[in-house]
C-alpha cells in the first residue's frame, strides 16, 4: 500500500544453519588445539631461514613467516593461548563481579552504593584504556594482559550480576532460609550465587568473543603474549612487516583465525546465551 | 454521489472473518453521515477505505469511488495528490497525530499553506493570537487546542470530503461541543461532505443527516437521523439506544447488550448479532443478513425487520 | 534546565576528577622506584643524590599532596617531561594531537555516513535481502578486530591494488585525506554495526508513530514523510549513539595508528609504555579519558536540544 514498509522491528529467529556451521567450526579450532602436536607439521618455533616467506607450497600449506617458521603450525599452536587466555580471564571477571555485584544486591545501601561509583569511574575508560593503564604500571605480558583485563570486565559483570541478584533477593525461598536462621553469606554462597549461575554462565558467553578480540589486541600492542609465542594477536604483529614486500599470509592467517573464531562464538554465542537465559 | 462504497469486503491476513463484509455507503456532497459502532466494528477501516489507506497485507474486493474516481485502483503519485487534496481525515488523538519535535506551522505548511494562509485557519478555528501559535511546539498546546489545529490542518487543503473518526471523544464535554460546533461551520462554509465516526449512537442522531450503524464489520442499519432515534428497526441499534443514558431518563432503563463484540476470531454462519441478540430465533443463526428496506427508505439488516419495526414504533 | 546542567557538570567533574586520580593513584603504586630511575640508573647512586630526587621530584610527600600538585600542574599544562625524550610531555602531544584528532574526524565522517545511511537503508527495506545484508555484514565488520581490519585493508587496497599508501600520515588537505583513509577505514568498520542496527531501530519506532500514518493520510510526499517525521523524530537515539561512539574513538586509536606507524597520540602511549614512560603514558591517558568524558557528558546535554519531549520531561522534572 506505502512505498517504504516501515513497521517495528521484530526479532526473526536466527536461522540454526548458520549457528551449526559456526558451532562446528569451533569444535575443529578446539580440536585442533588440544591435538596441536599430533596435527602441526613442525615445531611452532623451528627457524628455517632458508625457507622464509615461503607462499603456500606442499612444504608449507600456509606459507611461512619472515624467519621461516610454518605458519601452519603456529597457527595450530596458537589456537591453545587464544582460547585458552580468554576463558582465564572471564574466570576473573567472574569471580570478582559476581562477588561485588551479589555483596551490592545484598546489602545494598552504602556498599551498593560505592560498588556503582567504583563501577562508573571505570566506565570513564574508553575501550582498552583501563587495561592499558594498568598494564602500563604493572608491565606488559599475558599473565598482566589477563589479570587487567579481567578487572576490566569485572563492572560490567558486577552491573548484570547485582540486577540478577536484586530480584533473587526478592524470592520467598531467600526469605525462608533467612527464617531457619541461615546466615546472609551462606545463603549467598549456597542458595543465591548458584540460581544465577546459568545466567551469568550465558552473559559470560556473549563476552567471550570480545575478550578474545580485546586480547589479541593487546597481544598485537606488544602489551599481551610475549615471542616466541605464537599468540595469533601477537602473529599478526610479526607478520605486518612482510605484507609491504608482498607477503600477505603471515599477518592474514592469524588475521583471519581470530576473525572466524570471534564471528562463530558471536553466532553461537547469542544462540547459548539465549538457552542459558530462558532455562534460568 | 461524493464517496461511494459498493460492497466493500477488506480481509486481513491470518484472522477467521473480514475485518469489513459488504459495506456500501454513500455520501452526497455536502452531507453530514454518521457512521457509530462499538470499538473494533470497522469505523476507522471504512473511513480510511475513503483515503485508499488499508491495512498492511489487506484484500479489498468490491468498490471505493470519490467523485467518480475508482480509489482503490490508484497508486503512487495518484493516490498521494488524492490523499493531498480531495479527503482529509482528523484524527482522534490530536496529541498523537501531531509530530511532537515539529512546530504547528510547519504541520500546516506541509499541506501546503503558506504564512498567511495558516495564520488565517488558525484564526478560522478560533485560536487566539494565532500568529504566535504558528511558532509552538505540540506539547505547549491543550488538547482542545490541538484538535482545532488538526481541523486547520484538514482544512488547508479544501477537501470535498472531511473524515472525522472519534474526532472529539478524547475531549472534554465544553470543548466537544465546541469543536462540534466549529466542525459544522466550516464545513458547511466549504460545502464539503463529512463521515462522522462515533461510538455515541445519541450524539451521532443529533449531529448527522443520516447514520449508519456498524456491527461486526457489517452495516446493520442505516436511516435518517430522526428515523434511527424515533424507530429504530435493528435489534443491535435498540441496544445501543437503551445502553446510554440521555437526560430526563432514569437509571432504570439502561439496560447492557450481554455478551462481547465478536473479534477478527469469531465467524458466523449466520446473523452476526444473533447470539447476544433479545430477539433472536433459530433461524438467526444461519440468515446470512442482507439490508432489508424499510417503508421510510432507509434499511436494516435483519431477518426480523418488518415485524420488530412495526412492533416498535411508539 | 539550568538545574539539570548544573547537576549534569558536577557529575563530569566528579567523575574527571575520580578517574584522575585513579591514573595518578596506579603510576603511584607501581612497582620500582621513579626516584631510582630519575637520577640515572642504579649504577652511580648514592643515599644523598636518591634524597635530592625525592625532594626535587616531591616523591617524600604523601600521595594526596603529591596529586593535588600533579593536578595543578595538569590544569596549567603542565605535564612533566618525558624519561624517554627528555622533552616536555606537553609538547610531544600538542604536536602529535592534530593527527589523531584528524583522524578520528575523519573515522567519524565515515562511520556516520556508512552506519546511518545503512541503517536508512534497512529500515526502509525490512525483512528483505537489502535488511539481512546490512545485519549481516556489519555484525561481520563487527566481529573483526580494528587491527585485523587495518593488515586485511593494507594488503588489499595498499599492496595488491596500490591504492591507498600503506603508512605515514601524507601533507595538505588531499594527501592527509589520502593517507588516513584505510586508517580511518580500520577504525569506523567496527562502529557500523551499532550505528547501523541503532538507526534501524529508531527509524522503525519513529516510523510506526500515528503522526506518521497520520502524515501519509494527508498525502505528504513519502520523502518528506522520510525526512521530517521519521528520520527527524530518530534523531535523537542516532545522534547519541554517534557521539558515544566518537567518543569511544580516540582509545581506538591506540591501536590504529600502531597498526599504519602514524605518530599520533595512540602510538605515543603505546611508546610509552613499552619504554616505561610513566608522565608521558600518564599524560596522554588523561587527555583520552577527558576526551571521551567531556563528548559524552556534550552529548547528554545535546538530547533535549534535539527533542521538545525530552527537554520538556527535564523541564518539570
Amino acid at each position: 500500500m506505502t512505498a517504504l514498509a516501515l513497521t517495528p522491528v521484530r526479532v526473526r529467529p536466527r536461522r540454526p544453519v548458520g549457528a551449526t556451521v559456526a558451532a562446528g567450526f569451533l569444535a575443529l579450532v578446539v580440536l585442533a588445539a588440544v591435538l596441536a602436536p599430533l596435527l602441526a607439521p613442525y615445531a611452532p618455533d623451528a627457524i628455517d631461514l632458508s625457507a622464509s616467506l615461503a607462499g603456500t607450497t606442499g612444504d608449507h600449506l600456509l606459507g611461512t613467516d619472515s624467519s621461516g617458521q610454518d605458519l601452519l603450525s603456529r597457527v595450530l599452536y596458537g589456537a591453545r593461548t587464544s582460547l585458552i587466555a580468554p576463558v582465564l580471564l572471564l574466570a576473573v571477571a567472574a569471580l570478582l563481579g559476581v562477588s561485588l555485584g551479589v555483596l551490592a544486591a545484598w546489602r545494598g545501601g552504602w556498599t551498593d552504593a560505592l560498588v556503582s561509583r567504583a563501577t562508573d569511574v571505570m566506565y570513564a575508560f574508553p575501550g582498552l584504556l583501563f587495561t592499558v593503564l594498568i598494564i602500563a604500571v604493572f608491565g606488559t605480558g599475558m599473565t598482566t594482559s589477563v589479570l587487567a583485563l579481567g578487572l576490566a570486565y569485572t563492572p560490567t559483570v558486577a552491573k548484570y550480576t547485582r540486577s540478577l541478584a536484586l530480584s533473587e533477593a526478592r524470592k520467598p525461598y531467600v526469605d525462608a532460609y533467612r527464617v531457619q536462621g541461615m546466615g546472609g553469606a551462606r545463603i549467598c554462597a549456597m542458595h543465591l550465587v548458584p540460581n544465577l549461575a546459568r545466567a551469568v554462565t550465558g552473559y559470560l558467553v556473549v563476552l567471550f568473543g570480545e575478550a578474545l578480540m580485546s586480547l589479541a589486541t593487546l597481544s598485537y600492542l606488544g602489551f599481551g603474549a610475549q615471542p616466541p609465542s605464537s599468540d595469533w594477536g601477537l602473529m599478526v604483529q610479526e607478520g605486518q612487516a612482510a605484507i609491504v614486500q608482498g607477503a600477505l599470509l603471515p599477518a592474514l592467517v592469524p588475521g583471519t583465525a581470530i576473525a572466524a573464531v570471534v564471528v562463530s562464538f558471536n553466532v553461537v554465542g547469542v544462540r547459548a546465551a539465549d538457552r542459558l537465559g530462558r532455562q534460568s | 454521489m461524493l464517496l461511494t462504497l459498493d460492497h466493500l469486503t477488506v480481509h486481513l491476513p491470518d484472522t477467521a472473518r473480514p475485518v469489513l463484509d459488504d459495506v456500501s455507503l454513500r455520501i452526497a456532497p455536502g452531507e453530514v453521515v454518521g457512521l457509530v459502532g462499538e470499538s473494533g466494528s470497522g469505523k476507522s477501516t471504512t473511513a480510511k477505505a475513503a483515503l485508499g489507506l488499508l491495512p498492511a497485507g489487506a484484500r479489498a474486493s468490491g468498490e471505493v469511488r470519490v467523485d467518480d474516481t475508482d480509489i482503490l485502483a490508484l497508486t503512487g503519485e495518484a493516490l498521494r495528490r488524492h490523499r493531498a487534496s480531495t479527503v482529509a481525515m482528523i484524527h482522534q488523538d490530536p496529541r498523537a497525530a501531531l509530530n511532537p519535535v515539529r512546530r504547528i506551522g510547519d504541520f500546516l505548511r506541509e499541506r501546503g499553506a503558506d504564512r498567511a494562509r495558516a495564520t488565517e485557519l488558525l484564526a478560522a478555528v478560533g485560536l487566539s493570537d494565532p500568529e504566535h501559535r504558528l511558532r509552538r511546539r505540540p506539547h505547549e498546546l491543550s488538547g482542545g487546542m490541538l484538535q482545532r489545529v488538526i481541523i486547520a490542518g484538514a482544512l488547508a487543503v479544501r477537501p470535498r470530503l472531511l473524515l472525522a473518526d472519534e474526532a472529539t471523544s478524547a475531549l472534554d464535554v465544553t470543548t466537544q461541543a465546541e469543536i462540534l460546533a466549529l466542525l459544522r461551520t466550516l464545513r458547511a462554509e466549504q460545502d464539503a461532505g463529512l463521515l462522522f465516526i462515533t461510538h455515541d449512537l445519541h450524539l451521532a442522531a443529533a449531529y448527522c443527516d443520516r447514520v449508519y450503524v456498524m456491527y461486526a464489520g457489517r452495516i446493520a442499519e442505516e436511516r435518517t437521523a430522526k428515523a434511527l432515534f424515533t424507530t429504530p428497526a435493528h435489534p443491535y441499534t435498540r441496544g445501543l439506544l437503551s445502553c446510554s443514558p440521555t437526560l430526563g431518563e432514569t437509571s432504570g432503563t439502561l439496560r447492557p447488550i450481554p455478551g462481547r463484540p465478536p473479534s477478527l476470531y469469531d465467524t458466523f454462519p449466520g446473523c452476526p448479532f444473533a447470539p447476544r441478540c433479545p430477539d433472536a430465533e433459530a433461524p438467526c443463526e444461519t440468515w446470512r443478513p442482507e439490508p432489508l428496506t424499510l417503508p421510510d427508505g432507509g434499511a436494516a439488516a435483519c431477518r426480523r425487520t418488518p415485524v420488530t419495526a412495526a412492533r416498535s414504533t411508539p | 534546565m539550568a538545574a539539570r546542567f548544573a547537576r549534569r557538570l558536577a557529575g563530569f567533574l566528579a567523575t574527571l576528577l575520580a578517574a584522575s586520580f585513579v591514573i595518578f593513584a596506579a603510576v603511584y603504586a607501581a612497582p620500582g622506584d621513579p626516584a631510582v630511575f630519575l637520577a640515572g640508573g642504579r649504577d652511580k647512586l648514592t643515599p644523598e643524590r636518591l634524597a635530592a630526587v625525592r625532594a626535587q621530584y616531591h616523591l617524600d610527600e604523601p600521595l594526596v599532596v603529591q596529586y593535588g600538585r600533579w593536578l595543578g600542574d595538569c590544569l596549567h599544562l603542565d605535564l612533566g617531561r618525558s624519561f624517554k625524550y627528555g622533552d616536555q610531555v606537553a609538547d610531544l602531544i600538542t604536536s602529535r594531537l592534530a593527527t589523531t584528532l584528524e583522524l578520528v574526524a575523519y573515522a567519524t565522517v565515515l562511520f556516520v555516513v556508512l552506519g546511518v545511511g545503512a541503517g536508512i537503508l534497512a529500515a526502509g527495506r525490512q525483512s528483505t535481502w537489502v535488511d539481512s545484508a546490512v545485519v549481516g555484514g556489519t555484525t561481520l565488520a563487527a566481529s573483526v578486530p580494528s587491527f585485523v581490519a587495518a593488515i586485511a585493508l593494507v594488503s588489499l587496497f595498499g599492496v595488491q591494488l596500490g591504492w591507498f599508501p600503506v603508512t605515514g600520515t601524507g601533507s595538505g588537505f588531499t594527501g592527509t585525506l589520502h593517507h588516513l583513509t584505510l586508517p580511518a577505514l580500520s577504525l569506523a568498520l567496527g562502529a557500523l554495526a551499532l550505528i547501523s542496527r541503532v538507526t534501524r531501530q529508531a527509524m522503525a519506532d519513529a516510523a510506526a508513530s500515528d503522526h506518521v500514518e497520520a502524515a501519509r493520510a494527508s498525502g505528504i510526499p513519502e520523502r518528506e514523510i522520510i525526512r521530517h517525521h521519521v528520520f527527524r523524530n530518530a534523531l535523537g537515539p542516532i545522534v547519541t549513539m554517534c557521539g558515544l561512539v566518537m567518543a569511544g574513538m580516540l582509545a581506538g586509536t591506540v591501536v590504529v595508528e600502531t597498526a599504519f606507524g602514524i605518530s599520533g597520540i595512540g602510538s605515543l602511549l603505546v611508546g610509552a609504555i613499552n619504554t616505561h614512560d610513566f608522565p608521558v603514558a600518564q599524560a596522554v591517558l588523561l587527555l583520552m579519558v577527558t576526551g571521551y568524558v567531556v563528548v559524552t557528558t556534550l552529548v547528554d546535554l545535546v538530547h533535549p536540544l534535539l527533542d521538545p519531549r525530552v527537554r520538556e520531561e527535564a523541564r518539570t522534572a
